[in-house]
């Protein structure tokens, strides 16, 4: 099999989500699966009027280029691409978007949901919301280590 | 030298994004610089005492009985949530 061809970009600009799945498709994609996660609004005292995004320059991109090696491993990949943007972003921009391309709908589901998975657990970005109230650290939370946690280290290449 | 950085909330915590610090034998492994650290005040030590608090070494999450060496970067975060 053909090396999966995996991108990722750590941006501060805005990203089209329609050109990027473009991008991601080839001859052979008989399914390209993404997701975007965009910033919540939220209403009332708990409004978001800016997020702010903190990262670790270098082992963010080591850490999301490792998620990509992982899936690829687990799942027969034609492409994988991870974007997620940094600094101060609006309510309802996209913030991150996933991209796999596989043969079949499958594994490109699956890669895209353990991609996600572990990006949200494992690559160092950190938010800060700043609304009426204030600015505040948003808290890890524990539901997102248990999904990443349903993913079971691989051995038999078939995730 | 160790190069030292901090992130987040644990940043501005301990007031400072990074340091540069000598490597010496009370540095030689992660709990040392952090036992160290936690001597400059009641911040770094509230930052640096935290339960959740993540450490990586060279860029991947190590544990407190990780060597250090010369040349080293060791960095403080608190627990990720972007995505």
């Amino acid at each position: 099999m053909a090396t999966a061809a995996l991108t990722v970009q750590v941006q501060e600009q805005a990203f089209d989500p329609g050109a990027l799945q473009q991008a991601l498709a080839s001859a052979d994609s008989g399914a390209v699966v993404t997701f975007t996660g965009h910033v919540r609004g939220g209403a009332g005292a708990a409004a978001v009027t800016c997020l702010e995004l903190e990262h670790y320059p270098g082992m963010t991109e080591r850490s999301l280029l490792a998620i990509l090696e992982d899936a690829a491993a687990r799942w027969p990949l034609l492409a994988a691409a991870v974007v997620h943007r940094v600094g101060r972003l609006g309510p309802g921009e996209p913030i991150v978007w996933v991209g796999v391309s596989a043969a079949h709908r499958g594994e490109a589901f699956a890669a895209c949901d353990f991609i996600m998975d572990f990006l949200k657990t494992r690559a160092p970005f950190w938010k800060k919301e700043h609304g009426p109230a204030g600015a505040a650290w948003v808290e890890s939370r524990g539901s997102d280590e248990e999904r990443a946690a349903r993913w079971q280290p691989s051995t038999d290449g078939a995730g | 030298m160790l190069r030292v950085l901090f992130f987040a909330r644990v940043r501005e915590q301990v007031g400072c994004d990074s340091l540069e610090l000598p490597w010496s034998e009370d540095r030689a492994t992660v709990h040392g610089l952090l036992s160290g650290l936690c001597q400059r005040g009641p911040q770094w030590q509230a930052a640096l005492g935290q339960p959740n608090l993540v450490v990586a070494v060279n860029q991947r999450v190590a544990d407190s009985a990780a060597r250090l060496q010369a040349g080293d970067e060791v960095a403080f975060f608190p627990p990720v949530t972007g995505g």
